[in-house]
């Protein structure tokens, strides 16, 4: 079912946790909603699920506004990421859990809920473990249970918050893998929060970028890993350098000379270059060029991370090479160029205050914590 | 590995590798024994001295039975009331804010403090015909003190803060998640609670009831102010104890207190095993 958020706000006291948000989503998506703490991705997921009422705005499923229905009413799967097991019941009584507590005339006779509810477990690879209680099982065996009860009760749409953040790095992994499995097979329109990128870009066919309460970018994995539309995509989806350069006749100068990169269409004045670690070309002799000496260099998985200093108050910038040409360039001077790159314009003071203001959000995100365990009942 | 653990001689399962299962065994031991075992097997041991046909007797005496038929009649009520209430006080406590809301905390444990005989008295004071309570329930055709209901009323008053202080714990950990989890599925409010809520209470609950039952079978100071202590109505069981220990009737007070040692002891044993089970079915995890 088609989700459509319109000019969402939400509200916790004063702090607003998301401004103006508006979002569509299709029938049969798999949408990952990635941002850092406090940037108001869970409190976007908890407002389609109904367990928080919107300050403005309204959300459709389909062309129903669900805005005015209480959570039971909007018929949604959520899966928390502790898995709020009910543990004092069996895994096939979680499971069955949301039919059973459906009104007589909608309830399905109580075989067909039981068969219902095993084929769901067969899904999600638990057979056999229907008689078990929740202590009786592994992080990311709960996690599937929880996927199934919320399944089980066929929602317009299937919500998770931060599914896999409770588990280690290896069962995240796999279930990951399993997750999208499963979606492809039932087809349920799913809305997931993460603020792991690697996981966004990799499970999602769309990724929504968030911070600060507002929606920074939607698009694709490769969109928002190729062509991030702000200086905050970019810095947080990957790895980034960030170096403060000025333009000149279509030209970026870095300090005193030209690196032989040109932006034509630019106009005058500072600017910020930001450049992926792995796209860069080394050069021989420096004619036009970044320059820095290396200070530290490690080995991550294929590659190798240099840190390269550059000089002055600039930040180090973090340079993947392959091992065999990095061996060469320990505690040397290297000299490179990015080979795609992109301009953020608003010069030194964005940086200053996005720091200033990233800290606030910091705080806010404590706010909001707060106002939630203030406002619970 | 399996060739040590089999030429090892056998000794207690060790709980961890750092001393002290042995010292502390030990003292909980010979402090059990000193404290509770010593004194309770004298009463076995003087009531055993009986005989057998005498303390049948003594025992099916019709006060003695109406006595202890009261004592745990009114113990049972009152903890089940306790266990209702004291439930529904634990929730208040624990998941809303409010003015207030510290002092009545700790308003719930003035019954282990307040001496039980000033207790029974005041509540007296109240359910008395004249009293405010009282002249209010009258008219109505409720009497409380001086009847059976009296010594119900209490034993709430001494038995609740047994179930709010063991209930509201559980509660405190029960996340706010489960019951969200609960309300996606298409639970009612109602569902939530009888389903979710309170079957994850439940050990807690049962733990709360036996020491409410347990203190309202033991109790004496509060009841004998607003019982009015009817024989045969309104007497409870260890009242009938000091008023046969007063005749110097050893004899009988030894009897009353075995048969009511081992029924108090038979009833939590019970209710201690209904707990275990239910905690193997759901062992506690974070």
């Amino acid at each position: 079912m088609d989700v459509r958020v319109h000019n969402i706000r939400k509200e916790f006291g004063r702090f607003p946790a998301l401004d103006d948000v508006s979002l569509d989503i299709r029938s049969g998506e798999l949408i990952a909603l990635l941002g850092p703490s406090g940037s108001g991705k869970t409190t976007l997921l908890r407002l389609v699920a109904g367990l928080e009422s919107p300050t403005g705005g309204t959300i459709f499923f389909g062309d129903e506004d669900a805005s005015q229905k209480t959570v039971q009413q909007r018929n949604i799967g959520f899966v928390f990421q502790h898995y709020a097991l009910f543990r004092h019941m069996t895994v096939l009584d979680n499971v069955a859990f949301g039919l059973k507590v459906r009104p007589g005339h909608r309830r399905p006779p109580a075989a067909e809920i039981r068969k219902r509810a095993l084929d769901l477990l067969e899904l999600v690879q638990l057979s056999g473990l229907d008689k078990r209680y929740p202590a009786q099982l592994s992080g990311g065996q709960r996690q599937r249970v929880a996927l199934a009860r919320a399944m089980a009760v066929e929602p317009n749409v299937l919500l998770l918050d931060e599914p896999f953040g409770a588990l280690d790095a290896q069962v995240r992994k796999e279930l990951r893998k399993w997750l999208r499995e499963i979606h492809d097979r039932t087809g349920h329109t799913t809305i997931f929060v993460t603020h792991d990128q690697e996981e966004a870009l990799e499970l999602a066919d769309r990724v929504v970028v968030m911070s600060k309460g507002a929606i920074e970018q939607v698009g694709t994995p490769d969109e928002i890993y190729d062509h991030p539309v702000s200086p905050f995509v970019y810095g947080f989806i990957g790895q980034s350098n960030c170096l403060a350069v000025t333009l000149q006749n279509g030209e970026i100068w870095f300090e005193d000379r030209p690196i032989g990169l040109r932006a034509p269409a630019e106009p005058d004045g500072p600017a910020n270059l930001h450049f992926r670690p792995h796209d860069i070309e080394l050069i021989d002799g420096c004619g036009g060029c970044l320059a820095g000496l290396v200070t530290a260099s490690r080995r991550v998985a294929g590659t190798r991370h240099l840190e390269l200093d550059l000089g002055r108050t600039h930040p180090p910038v973090e340079i993947e090479l392959p091992p065999e040409r990095a061996a060469a360039g320990d505690h040397s001077r290297i000299a490179f160029r990015p080979t795609k790159w992109k301009l953020f314009r608003d010069g030194e003071r964005q940086t200053e205050d996005e720091k200033a203001e990233q800290q606030d959000v910091e705080e806010s995100g404590e706010t909001e914590a707060f106002e939630l365990a203030r406002t619970g009942t | 590995m399996t060739d040590t653990t089999k030429t090892a001689p056998w000794r207690f399962r060790q709980p961890s590798v750092l001393p002290g299962f042995g010292l502390s065994l030990g003292i909980t031991l010979s402090w059990l024994v000193l404290i509770v075992l010593i004194p309770l097997s004298g009463l076995v041991f003087r009531a055993s001295g009986l005989g057998w046909s005498d303390f049948v007797a003594l025992t099916l005496d019709p006060r003695t039975l109406n006595a202890l038929k009261i004592s745990f009649g009114t113990a049972f009520l009152a903890a089940v009331i306790n266990l209702i209430f004291g439930v529904i006080l634990a929730w208040v406590l624990v998941r809303y804010r409010f003015p207030g809301k510290r002092v009545i905390d700790a308003m719930v444990d003035l019954p282990f403090a307040l001496p039980t005989a000033v207790a029974g008295i005041a509540l007296t004071t109240l359910y008395a015909p004249n009293g405010w309570i009282g002249q209010v329930i009258e008219p109505l055709g409720l009497k409380v003190a001086f009847t059976p209901a009296g010594i119900v009323v209490a034993l709430i008053f001494v038995g609740l803060p047994f179930v709010v202080r063991t209930v509201q714990p559980i509660m405190e950990e029960i996340d706010k998640e489960v019951e969200e989890a609960a309300a996606t599925l298409g639970a009612s409010r109602f569902q939530t609670i009888s389903r979710v809520l309170l079957p994850g209470l439940m050990p807690a609950g049962l733990t709360g009831f036996a020491l409410a039952f347990a203190r309202g079978v033991g109790e004496y100071g509060s009841v004998i102010f607003i019982a009015g202590n009817l024989p045969y109505v309104s007497e409870i069981a260890p009242l009938l104890i000091v008023i046969r220990l007063e005749e110097f009737n050893y004899a009988a007070a030894t009897a009353i207190a075995a048969v009511m040692l081992a029924i108090s002891f038979a009833m939590l044993l019970f209710i201690n095993s209904i707990q275990a089970w239910s905690r193997r079915r759901y062992v506690y995890v974070a």
